[in-house]
């Protein structure tokens, strides 16, 4: 059913799609909306689940955890403050191998304090063991929420998994979207039975402590349980399309990559504004094409390195700065490719830090950038994009 | 007799009194219990992996989100319609009256059908004896020493249970290991209780109090009868129930046994803090009417 609705409700009424048994959930602008769509859902009675009005983010996700374990399908949603507030619990939640999905809106981090966008708050949580998609659009959100319960809850990866999806830009904007059918997602979706729950019949202990003669087999295990979600994201991926019709690719997806030689490298909602831009510029004969990262944990290297072989310069474009280093992104791009015989040039933009506009007019002057390098070299690696000139 | 649903082999100190709180417990509540505890000595002697004390379903997250843990087992419980089920929280005097009170809080106010079970040792003993809310008055922590100028802990004792029934809390008891059919009593009437319940057991620490091995009991049985800790029973708010005193103790007779008072019979001042304290009990027996 394709209807012209708020992103916010249109994540809720996906999330009802997958009949959560408890949500828990705690508002902060600009995630605020699903929260209240969501609890207007089951004061109407069209989500059949247990809602705890909890008093923090902190508790939210700390209450999944025991719902969790007593066996429950659990969502939860967040943003920026929020998700900086479960900092700790994230790293419990992955530890415990807790298949928990959460919508993680992107905002920037205070201070100073700001409620727009960048995506500072999920890439400064990327090592806490959660799987990480950036969707593009409201439709791959919503459709990254059945997704990841599935490739959450397979048995061979209990990891948890969170929909990063670009605040105000995604959860405000009205577009036209395909709703999920819930018949339809309870067939892909198939109920969470997990093997190991709290059960007086069969008493287990959970959240145990290791000491060093077991905590790295823990994270051992863990480690290969994301490894082999690659796969998986994959293959739901896969799936996904054959039951709805809605392809999205992998763990990337490419766009005008086949003859580029300048190649960008995003993720998020700025991918839309880039692909509009590689329109403009193919039409001028420009030379430019887009790998959309869609996991950023796991991190697709492989998928990079084949589809940016052949590119003569790369230029990652990214929300967020690792404080002291440069672009998250960048860095992590760079590794991909440092053991293989790829020697492309590589570089980087910070650029819409805390909800700054990006349009076709700055993606341009990145690519003219970008195709700097292939005449001059690098000659800055890193580099925040459109700052006040008085502050130069 | 039927084998505790604590099981021996955990790693407590000789002579701690937490344990016995938890058998007693447990013994209460029975078989059909889930429970929830924090980071603290309870958890970290009890679940060395790959062994476990609990013979009851068990879960442990972080230090201060237990409340929030065991609201999220609550829930689903209901939703898969085993209300039946006891849902506790066994946690820690620091992690209930310090870093996890705003989860407490909430539970409280959503609730829940959770008794909260709180083993009161008077300081954070599992990262080596700091001070909590809980620590008495002028008591010697590693966080509050004592020094030229200082005499131990300069707060009183935060009053726990009285911020439980200011939440509405309908069951809220003290309780003591050295009253053992008294316990077993108020966690039973808790897990009766249509909402949550808080109970608050001292549990003394014989590394942190420092006091003679095979005293535990005594010290807490000391406690009650200088009438520093008094034992009471609130059900919907109202003091339904006090544990009498038949001969009241001078409060010396409590302190002069713990390492972590001695200083108050050595250093200057010391007997004024003395004073202090019994004037503290003074209170609690007539706030109370813990002497008929
Ligand atoms: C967020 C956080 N802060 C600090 C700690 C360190 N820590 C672990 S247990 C503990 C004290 C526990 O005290 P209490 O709750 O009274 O339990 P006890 O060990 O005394 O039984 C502390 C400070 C922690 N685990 N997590
Ligand atoms: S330190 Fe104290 S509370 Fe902890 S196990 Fe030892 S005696 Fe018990
Ligand atoms: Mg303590």
């Amino acid at each position: 059913m394709r209807r012209v609705v708020e992103g916010s409700y249109a994540i809720a009424d996906a999330v009802r799609c997958c009949s959560p048994d408890v949500v828990s959930v705690y508002p902060i602008t600009p995630q605020t909306h699903i929260v209240e769509h969501l609890s207007e859902f089951v004061a109407d009675g069209k989500l059949d689940c247990e809602y705890i009005n909890v008093e923090s983010e902190f508790s939210s996700l700390s209450s999944l955890i025991g719902a969790s374990v007593a066996g429950a399908r659990t969502y939860t949603s967040t943003t920026s403050q929020g998700l900086a507030l479960m900092f700790e619990v994230l790293y419990n939640v992955s530890g415990m191998r807790l298949p928990i999905v959460m919508t993680t809106v992107n905002r920037s981090l205070s201070a100073p304090l700001s409620i727009w966008n960048d995506q500072q708050d999920s890439l400064g949580v990327r090592d806490s063991g959660w799987i990480q998609i950036y969707a593009e659009n409201v439709q791959e959100a919503i459709d990254l929420t059945p997704m990841l319960y599935k490739i959450s809850e397979d048995p061979q990866i209990l990891t948890p998994s969170m929909v990063c999806m670009d605040g105000f830009i995604l959860t405000h904007v009205y577009e036209p979207v395909d709703f999920l059918d819930e018949e339809m997602v309870r067939e892909f979706l198939p109920p969470y039975r997990p093997e190991h729950i709290l059960d007086p019949e069969n008493p287990k202990t959970f959240g145990a402590f290791a000491d060093p003669s077991w905590f790295t087999e823990f994270k051992y295990l863990q480690y290969q349980a994301m490894e082999r979600s690659r796969e998986k994201i994959a293959e739901v991926t896969r799936e996904f399309e054959e039951v709805f019709g809605r392809g999205y690719g992998g763990l990337i997806d490419t766009y005008a990559m086949d003859d580029a030689e300048i190649a960008l490298v995003t993720m998020g909602s700025i991918v839309g504004t880039v692909k509009e831009a590689i329109d403009d510029l193919r039409s001028e004969g420009v030379k430019v094409g887009l790998v959309k990262i869609r996991s950023y944990r796991p991190f697709p290297g492989d998928e990079l390195k084949r589809a940016l072989k052949d590119a003569s310069v790369i230029a990652s474009i990214e929300k967020d700065i690792s404080m002291g280093y440069e672009g998250a992104l960048l860095t992590d791009l760079k590794g991909a490719f440092y053991n293989s015989s790829i020697r492309t040039p590589i570089i980087g933009f910070a650029v819409g830090l805390g909800g700054r506009d990006i349009g076709i007019k700055h993606v341009r002057a990145m690519v003219e950038r970008a195709s700097r390098v292939l005449d001059a070299g690098i000659e800055s690696e890193f580099e925040i994009f459109d700052v006040k000139p008085e502050c130069l | 007799m039927q084998e505790s649903l604590f099981a021996p082999g955990h790693r407590a100190c000789a002579g701690c009194g937490m344990p016995t709180a938890i058998k007693l417990v447990l013994d209460a509540a029975g078989p059909n219990t889930i429970v929830a505890s924090p980071t603290g000595c309870l958890e970290v002697t009890s679940t060395p992996f790959p062994e476990s004390s609990w013979r009851v379903p068990w879960v442990h997250s972080l230090f201060e989100n237990p409340a929030a843990v065991a609201s999220g087992v609550e829930v689903a419980l209901k939703r898969f319609g085993k209300t039946d089920t006891n849902v506790l929280v066994i946690g820690g005097d620091g992690s209930t009256f310090d870093i996890g009170i705003g989860a407490i809080s909430g539970m409280f106010d959503r609730g829940h059908r959770i008794t909260y079970v709180c083993y009161d040792n008077e300081a954070y003993m599992n990262t080596g004896v700091q001070r909590s809310g809980s620590t008495p008055f002028c008591a010697k922590t590693t966080t509050t020493p004592t020094g030229k100028l200082s005499l131990g802990n300069p707060r009183p004792k935060k009053d726990m249970a009285a911020i439980a029934v200011a939440h509405g809390v309908p069951y809220v008891a003290t309780a003591s290991i050295a009253y053992p059919v008294d316990l077993r009593r108020k966690v039973k009437r808790s897990l009766e209780a249509d909402g949550p319940a808080y109970i608050q057991i001292n549990a003394p620490c014989i590394t942190g109090w420092s006091f003679e091995a095979g005293d535990t009991i005594e010290q807490a049985r000391l406690v009650v009868e200088t009438c520093l800790l008094p034992l009471c029973e609130y059900v919907d708010g109202v003091l339904t129930d006090v544990k009498k005193i038949r001969r009241k103790k001078p409060v010396e007779e409590y302190l002069k046994t713990q390492g972590r008072f001695k200083h108050l019979f050595r250093a200057e001042g010391g007997a004024e803090v003395v004073a202090q304290l019994q004037a503290m009990a003074d209170a609690n027996a007539e706030k109370y009417g813990l002497i008929d």
